[in-house]
């Protein structure tokens, strides 16, 4: 039986990334003694607490968590962070710059270094991640032996959580299924087709760039392709510059937009008529991470909202807002996964590719040299 | 949306002949609240910004991130903020100073005035992601009066979505230039002594003579100097050109935007600082302008 998605296709793109990732951090990090079991600052996993329970006491004792960056329209977190609350009703969670990026994320645990306000964990595309190991604190989850080793940084620096492929969303009742990426440069698609963000700046855009490249028959060594793609579009002019929101796709001024299939997948709240197209061929995945601050106001906190997070109960949340999440695998060979939101997922690329750090960087180099003038 | 502060043209106040002792001093301590304001929010900021521009993200001195503002991509973001400003500030300063004259003929203490003045100053301020939502809902692709226009047979968009794009700023720019046109070339309009008029009748003058050899000269150093500021309000919007244009960052203080929190290109943190420093070295220069015209203006103002 396969009405499952093949979340096989998207764990081998990642490895080698992650492979990377652990070669560059692999060496960051010791195990604190066992003997400081109460510091929840120091503590690498449940063991260092005692038990789940002790974890759960001690996080309810400091009474408050800090996240950021997090929007509620975004791969279901405002259901996550609901149900967190409800776990744990002792706990205050603050919910803080919900739209800011990866990068800003970081500054404000530096900038806010030493207070309560600092955020206490990181939602984080995989470039910040890989460059920022010095921020987080290594955390192994109880349920890590689950999450496949192409998705973790070795000692839980920071752990691939959630993801999905880029994709298509578009208003059916106005606009043709778009059939391959060529189809979008057509007339039907006037005035229609935006990205969700800049490629210079926000990591779906840019990875919206990375799928034109590969459905343009380029590879991740050069992302000229996909630049290329979008200049046409323009020229076209298809191309459509304004920031997607939900405000954009309820009102119709955004109608076609690349972005992350779970992302794309909410939309549907927004418009009724919206659905989403991942192309076949080679498709282009992400995942986010999630990683501890090692200066976290509220260590406790910051590592059982990561339990929860990594649990059958919070993994299936991400599920139920269209995204696949890290111990997929692992859940439907245990029979824990939810069935009938897996089976919604869009159908899966016959092959799937995530660039390398180097990839990344090369990119995200030439994006910043070509773009602007490219879609001007 | 501005940083510019608007300035009242005056020049007629001077501070009576500073007297020694007690009250010296206490001419002093009642500047000291201003002196801070300026250390805080002028003085620091721009040091920080010199600063930042002039290391790189060890720490290390560097000229680097100067040196890439000669880069064409942000050159060209340098000159399309420069032809953005100065024309807002030319469409804005011409609309706005015929507002301006348009009101000399109602009574200062009207309703009509009134009501203009305070629009004026609300307008003025009326900036950012509501005014760009505004226009949005109005000439957006689905907006109430492109629907109209598209009902009419006219397809404003028939080039593409503009409206998005860098000529999509013009419009909302204009919106708030005009108004702040009129608040700041008020006063100077306002300025105008009857007496002169009446001295140019007295000598012979007719109405076009009075406004070609007295009242456009005496206030052209105003008009100037409030198209300067325009400029610089304009160069330095931000928050109504994020809203529109997600692309490209087009403009400078977008530019910097990307450079402070890209999560695709990292570690350029520091041009920001530098970008900074390129709009400093712009903004002041036109300041120094202003201020030069400035004084040839209060000659004829108190």
């Amino acid at each position: 039986m396969t009405p499952l998605p093949r979340t096989r296709h998207l764990l081998a793109g990642t490895a080698a990334v992650v492979a990377t990732a652990i070669a560059l951090t692999g060496c960051a990090t010791d195990t604190p003694a066992s003997g400081d079991a109460g510091k929840a600052a120091t503590a690498t996993s449940v063991a260092d607490f005692g038990t789940f329970a002790d974890l759960e006491a001690a996080a309810k004792a400091e009474g408050a968590l800090n996240v950021i960056a997090l929007p509620r329209d975004w791969a279901n977190y405002g259901e996550i962070i609901d149900a967190f609350k409800a776990k744990y009703p002792e706990i205050t969670v603050n919910e803080s710059s919900p739209d800011i990026s990866s990068a800003e994320e970081i500054q404000a645990a530096k900038t806010n270094e030493g207070l309560d306000t600092a955020p206490d964990v990181f939602d984080i595309g995989l470039t910040v991640a890989l460059q920022n190991t010095d921020v987080f604190a290594p955390y192994t989850v109880q349920t890590w032996d689950d999450i496949p080793d192409a998705l973790k940084e070795s000692t839980g620096l920071f752990v691939g959580d959630y993801g999905g492929y880029m994709s298509i969303g578009y208003d059916s009742s106005k606009y043709p299924e778009p059939k391959t990426l060529e189809d979008l440069l057509g007339a039907d698609y006037k005035s229609a087709v935006a990205i969700n963000g800049d490629p210079t700046q926000a990591g779906a855009a840019f990875a919206a760039v990375g799928l034109a490249d590969v459905q343009s028959g380029g590879d991740l060594d050069d992302f000229q392709p996909g630049i290329d793609f979008f200049s046409e579009l323009n020229k076209a002019g298809n191309m459509l510059k304004l920031d997607v929101t939900s405000a954009t796709i309820a009102s119709g001024e955004t109608p076609v937009v690349f972005d992350w299939d779970y992302l794309n997948a909410t939309h549907v709240a927004d418009n009724p008529d919206w659905k989403v197209r991942v192309f076949p061929g080679t498709g282009y995945a992400g995942y986010y991470n999630q990683a501890i601050n090692k200066d976290a106001p509220h260590p406790a906190a910051a590592r059982l909202w990561q339990e929860f997070l990594f649990s059958d109960e919070g993994q299936n949340l991400w599920l139920a807002g269209g995204a696949r999440p890290a111990r997929m695998e692992a859940m439907i060979a245990a029979g824990t996964i939810d069935a009938d939101a897996a089976a919604a997922l869009p159908e899966a690329p016959d092959t799937v590719v995530v660039p390398t750090e180097e990839q990344s960087t090369k990119a995200g180099t030439l994006l910043g040299e070509k773009w602007a003038a490219a879609v001007q | 949306m501005t940083t510019a502060t608007p300035v009242t043209p005056d020049g007629a106040e001077r501070t009576a002949p500073p007297r020694r002792g007690a009250s010296h001093l206490l001419a002093w301590l009642g500047l000291a609240p201003f002196l801070a304001y300026v250390l805080l929010f002028l003085a620091l900021p721009t040091v920080l910004a010199l600063a930042s521009g002039l290391f790189d993200s060890d720490g290390a001195f560097t000229l680097d991130n100067v040196a890439a503002l000669g880069d064409p991509v942000i050159l060209t973001t340098f000159w399309s903020s420069t032809w953005l400003s100065l024309l807002t500030a030319v469409v804005g300063a011409v609309l706005g100073a015929l507002v301006c004259y348009a009101m000399l003929g109602l009574s200062e203490t009207g309703p009509m005035r009134t009501a203009v003045d305070a629009a004026a100053g609300v307008f003025a301020q009326f900036g950012g992601v509501m005014l760009a939502f505004a226009f949005i809902a109005t000439i957006g692709l689905q907006g109430v009066v492109t629907q109209l226009l598209t009902g009419a047979g006219i397809d404003i968009f028939a080039d593409g979505p503009w409206i998005y794009e860098l000529p999509g700023l013009i419009l909302p720019y204009v919106f708030f230039q005009i108004p702040l046109m009129v608040i700041t070339f008020m006063p100077a309009l306002s300025a105008l002594k009857p007496q002169w008029a009446e001295a140019n009748l007295t000598l012979g003058g007719m109405r076009a003579s009075f406004w070609t050899r007295v009242g456009i000269p005496v206030l052209a150093p105003s008009f100037l100097a409030c198209t300067l500021l325009l400029f610089a309000n304009a160069f330095s919007s931000y928050a109504t050109a994020a809203a529109l244009a997600s692309q490209g960052s087009q403009i400078v203080p977008l530019q910097i935007r990307t450079a402070l929190t890209s999560e695709t290109v990292l570690g350029r943190e520091n041009l920001a600082g530098a970008l900074a420093l390129g709009m400093i070295v712009v903004v002041g220069v036109v300041m120094w302008l202003y201020s030069l015209v400035q004084r040839r203006a209060a000659r004829w103002q108190g």
